[in-house]
């Protein structure tokens, strides 16, 4: 079983929308690693730093409402993907992102605003990490001397699909 | 009980359910271009699978980098064309035929009432306004599409929106989508179908119906609506004249998609229009939208005209009847790029293109480059433009730069007077 999660990358915004998670001049590269040195690049967040090693040394990233809202470009997971980063969590996503980390075989946690702001008091920790467990849709939190674990919901078609590695191989074998 | 048309459709191109909620539909219509396709592509060579389920439901088009600008944007470009020619795609629209997707795939007539269209292109909810589900997708589900022609969705609940009384003078759809989109903000229709409706809806063309649907996505909506009547079936005619004995029989068939009376929604939101001004946003989400009245003045340094959002022959109309015998400010640069090579012959043949260029605008052939940024119009870092696109994210036109979204007559207006200005003064 792939296991989910790393160190934790807090985006403390909502509505961070794809041209913010990878700029639309980077459509034009044709492989996903080319993608790679670009990730995050036009976010603009107190505190933030995209050419980061935080940013690119995370697994997981934070983050608030409807992530990943605007264009379809699957270049956004991509970006995560080929940077290490095989999970977001957030209060809600915008729709196609969402699917597109599902088919990908990655994974798009929602979480209540509560549980989000839990995730958030460990943001001033440096060493802060998450790890996902999505076969029991449980995840862990810890850093700063602190660990914590929670429950979450996933609908049983996105588990499936992050089970097979992706809706090509599902579909395929299905359809 | 009775069924919206999103239900309508989910119902009738059922294939599997896999899972309670998750509804896998037969595709009618998958639509490619060369940004998001050529990685679906050459996943497909790398698995040994390159296939397509259909050839003549599959419509391909190079629209975002056109003509090409660099090698990059060749190679996608080759990519499409000679995937096209592999497979004996006849519907692939190359330099010379090719025009912004959304506008030109209803244009040939490609959508019909009841189907269900999918995308790698998140304003594939445009063609919503003929009856049609029609969602954007990422290139994972495209690439599943192209080799089996189905596609997977949590059924959406239907936002039904009403559009209320009749719009003013200088008022437009474009006006009524961004209103709708202030009101509903930009996750308020997340996995839910917004549906057009009410009599400023039964009024308009199919044009204007399209610059509503197109919007949809930028309250998060999974498709746009409208019912489809006679004004859809005037408009598809030309291609469905022989299927039907009349253009009565043909609305009598179509109108079977529509949502039935007592169809169940989500939420219905009932908007009265007329008194609405023209609006514009003002920040950098596409919900925060204000009054022309509280935004004029406001310093542009380019203007655009065009898009899948407001790049058809009506939006030339009012933008040309506006320019017509002005000259655009000193201080700005104004850019047209019709959306199809169709609207770009009619607007010669109106004379339109002679009142742009009059007027001192740069007019471009068919793409969507300045629209993502891309090509043809890109921002500086700091500069302003007045656009009748549908995005106004922080660099979207350029890093850095900034966009206002307006209709095409007060993006006219503000060519004029170098700022962003009140159309309803020049009409």
């Amino acid at each position: 079983m792939k296991t989910f999660g790393g160190p934790a990358l807090f985006l403390d915004r909502s509505d961070i929308n794809t041209d913010e998670i990878i700029p639309a001049k980077y459509l034009t590269e044709i492989t996903k690693e080319d993608l790679k040195p670009y990730l995050l690049e036009d976010l603009k967040l107190p505190g933030f730093d995209p050419k980061s090693d935080k940013t690119f040394g995370a697994g997981a990233v934070v983050t608030r409402a409807n992530f990943g809202c605007g264009s379809s470009r699957e270049h956004a997971p991509w970006v995560f993907e080929v940077n290490g980063i095989n999970v977001v969590i957030a209060q809600s996503f915008a729709r196609i992102f969402r699917q597109n980390m599902f088919n990908c075989g990655m994974a798009a946690i929602e979480l209540s605003p509560e549980k989000i702001d839990q995730l958030f008091s460990y943001a001033g920790a440096v060493d802060a990490a998450i790890e996902v467990d999505v076969a029991n849709t449980t995840l862990t939190v810890k850093g700063g001397g602190r660990e914590e674990s929670m429950q979450f919901e996933i609908s049983p078609f996105d588990k499936a699909l992050v089970l097979a590695g992706g809706w090509v191989d599902y579909a395929d074998s299905k359809y | 009980m009775g069924m919206t048309t999103a239900q309508k459709i989910f119902a009738a191109h059922l294939v599997d359910e896999p899972f309670a909620g998750t509804k896998v539909l037969g595709i009618d219509v998958v639509m490619c271009h060369e940004i998001t396709t050529p990685i679906a592509i050459a996943d497909l060579m790398a698995r040994g699978k390159d296939r397509v389920f259909d050839n003549t439901k599959i419509k391909a088009v190079i629209d975002h980098v056109t003509p090409s600008k660099d090698s990059k944007t060749a190679t996608q470009a080759k990519m499409l064309r000679d995937w096209a020619r592999r497979h004996d795609i006849k519907d692939f629209f190359d330099i010379g035929a090719n025009g912004v997707c959304h506008a030109l795939f209803p244009e040939k007539g490609f959508i019909r009432p009841g189907n269900t269209v999918i995308m790698g292109d998140s304003h594939t909810c445009t063609h919503g306004a003929f009856g049609a589900f029609a969602a954007g997708v990422g290139t994972t589900d495209l690439e599943v599409g192209i080799l089996k022609g189905v596609c997977a969705f949590r059924e959406p609940k239907t936002i039904r929106i009403n559009l209320n009384g009749t719009l003013p003078k200088g008022v437009y759809a474009k006006d009524a989508i961004l209103r709708v989109i202030g009101e509903l903000t930009v996750n308020g229709a997340t996995d839910r179908v917004i549906e057009f409706g009410g009599p400023i809806v039964d009024g308009m063309t199919m044009e204007s119906r399209m610059t509503l649907c197109n919007m949809a996505i930028e309250a998060g909506g999974t498709s746009g609506i409208c019912a489809p009547d006679r004004v859809t079936v005037d408009y598809l005619w030309p291609f469905i004249s022989d299927s039907f004995a009349s253009k009565e029989a043909a609305v009598a068939e179509y109108s079977k998609w529509a949502s039935d009376a007592d169809a169940e929604y989500d939420k219905v939101i009932d908007l009265d229009l007329s008194n609405l001004t023209p609006l514009c946003t003002f920040g950098y989400k596409p919900d925060q939208v204000k009054s022309i009245d509280e935004m004029a003045g406001q310093p542009v340094d380019q203007i655009y005209l065009g898009s899948c959002t407001n790049g058809r022959l009506e939006d030339l109309r009012v933008a040309a009847q506006i320019l017509k015998g002005k000259k655009i400010a000193p201080t700005v640069r104004a850019i047209l790029s019709p959306a199809t090579p169709q609207i770009y012959k009619d607007a010669v043949a109106e004379g339109l293109i002679q009142i742009f260029m009059d007027a001192g605008f740069c007019v471009t052939n068919p793409t969507c480059g300045a629209c993502l940024g891309m090509s043809n119009g890109v921002l500086a870092e700091g500069e302003v433009c007045a656009s009748t696109t549908n995005r106004n994210f922080m660099g979207r036109m350029g890093k850095g730069g900034m966009v206002h979204l307006l209709s095409p007559a007060t993006a006219a207006a503000s060519a004029i007077e170098g700022k962003l200005a009140d159309p309803r003064k020049y009409l």
